[in-house]
């Protein structure tokens, strides 16, 4: 029997392939069969019923470290996710590095690199601490039950994220929309890519304003150093505000529900426990079905012969599963020393703000759990809203009350 | 290859600021042995002869380095 049968029907493309198993059945653990084909066929040829490309899948946490880690699987790749937008390998607008390669993606990563060190990160835990210190108060003046996400976890890497790159906090419903929208696998690629036009559009008086007046923050510093055009510096923007935007809101929604299920883990990251917001990261796996390579010459992953030209999808959520990466890797212990986790990738692209994200993390996280000890879901858990149709997982809403 | 490297003592830690993303995955293990440059944000090592106590946390850092621009003898 085929491991991955039981998570969906063959393919309609004629293929005879099995689907990539996309949904989750619970909103914490990685879609069901991925766990049986990890252990049984940890990288396999697989269909992605979002747009019927066949694709290499890789399981594994040693497949997926070394997939991500290889040069030979390029990043210059997009779609994938609605059938009017196959998975195809693509040419990226300059500055968006993320679709990069060497050496053109070094080029943009190192400007970057010194502006997110965990130095520099650690520097702002003050200021983070003062805006999630006011969004606390003004949660506490709202009438119960109250919007955790709207209210608390969407706000605070908001706020965050538009001080660090000198972006007006007054436009965030802009970016915040094209943000959602940009991880919406049910908008059309024309919602999209209107979504993104607007979004660069503004983003483009913004700095030719900044050109006039460059300010201390990151935009402004970029435009000072005076090696980057109007065009890179846009889409530079775009990437680090909708990185800053749906990665932190989801993991601060997500993982609050997730502790209000486990009440002893909860009382731990009240207490400060330091390894929790990477456990966190680990066991939600909220990117997974968007780490799309294609390889660029003939290579050998897993003792499969991959051709030039196929693509291959690497699954974060079942990797950080691996019973190889921890022990008993299906139980949330925030006490976990860190593990090699790959939630926020491997390999050159690595996730450039992870420090900013675990420090608001476990900044945000804790500081909740302290000013609302009686912190609880206003409404039965298995009723609060999960986005089932976004690239990234993460809820529409938690209603609480304390 | 841009190394740095020293031979005394029992561990030997060289990185590579070729290869090095400047995620800072060695900072957070062992961060008395790596930091990140002010400059452009690229390792730095600290000790390249790290005592016994740090072996495993400069193991840590190692296997943990997303590029794998470190090597620990």
């Amino acid at each position: 029997m085929d491991p991955g049968s039981s998570s969906g029907p063959a393919s309609s493309s004629g293929s005879g392939l099995f689907e990539v198993p996309i949904r989750r059945a619970c909103p914490f653990d990685p879609p069901p069969g991925l766990a049986g084909l990890r252990a049984a066929e940890p990288i396999t040829r697989r269909v992605m019923p979002l747009d019927g490309t066949e694709l290499w899948l890789v399981t594994s946490h040693d497949l997926v470290r070394r997939m991500l880690a290889d040069p030979r699987w390029s990043s210059t790749v997009d779609g994938g996710l609605s059938p009017e937008q196959p998975l195809h390998m693509t040419q990226p607008e300059p500055g968006m590095f993320l679709s990069m390669d060497a050496p053109e993606h070094g080029r943009y990563r190192r400007m970057l690199t010194a502006h997110f060190t965990v130095q520099r990160m650690n520097r702002l835990r003050p200021r983070i601490e003062q805006i999630v210190a006011e969004r606390l108060d003004a949660m506490e003046r709202l009438p119960h039950p109250v919007d955790l996400v709207a209210e608390f976890a969407l706000p605070v890497p908001s706020l965050v994220i538009c001080e660090l790159l000198g972006m007006p906090y007054e436009d965030r419903a802009e970016f915040q929309e094209a943000a959602r929208t940009g991880v919406d696998m049910t908008a059309s690629p024309e919602q999209s890519d209107a979504a993104m036009a607007r979004l660069g559009a503004h983003l483009a008086k913004l700095i030719a304003a900044k050109r006039e007046e460059p300010d201390d923050a990151l935009i402004g510093e970029l435009i000072r150093e005076g090696a980057l055009t109007d065009g890179e510096l846009v889409h530079i923007s775009i990437l680090l505000l909708l990185a800053g935007h749906e990665t932190t809101a989801n993991m601060l929604g997500l993982g609050t529900l997730l502790l209000l299920h486990h009440p002893d883990q909860l009382a731990l990251v009240r207490e400060g426990a330091p390894g929790a917001a990477d456990e966190l990261l680990r066991y939600l796996s909220i990117v997974d079905l968007v780490m799309f390579r294609g390889a660029k010459e003939d290579l050998t992953l897993g003792g499969r012969e991959i051709r030039a030209g196929e693509f291959g999808l690497a699954s974060l959520s079942a990797a950080n599963r691996d019973p190889a990466l921890c022990e008993d890797p299906d139980r949330l212990d925030v006490t976990r020393p860190k593990t090699a986790h790959v939630a926020l990738g491997f390999g050159p692209h690595q996730c450039l703000g992870q420090n900013l994200a675990r420090l608001e993390l476990e900044i945000a996280l804790q500081a909740l759990l302290r000013r609302f000890p009686g912190l609880r879901a206003a409404v039965p858990l298995d009723e609060v809203p999960v986005r089932e149709n976004a690239a990234i997982h993460g809820l529409h809403s938690l209603p609480v009350t304390w | 290859m841009s190394a740095v490297e020293a031979t005394a003592g029992i561990t030997v830690v060289t990185v590579n600021r070729e290869s090095c993303c400047g995620a800072g995955q060695c900072v957070l293990a062992a961060p008395a042995v790596f930091t990140q440059s002010e400059e452009d944000g690229l390792v730095v090592l600290l000790d390249p002869d790290p005592p016994a106590g740090l072996r495993d946390a400069v193991r840590r850092a190692q296997s943990h380095c997303p590029t794998r621009s470190i090597t620990v003898r």
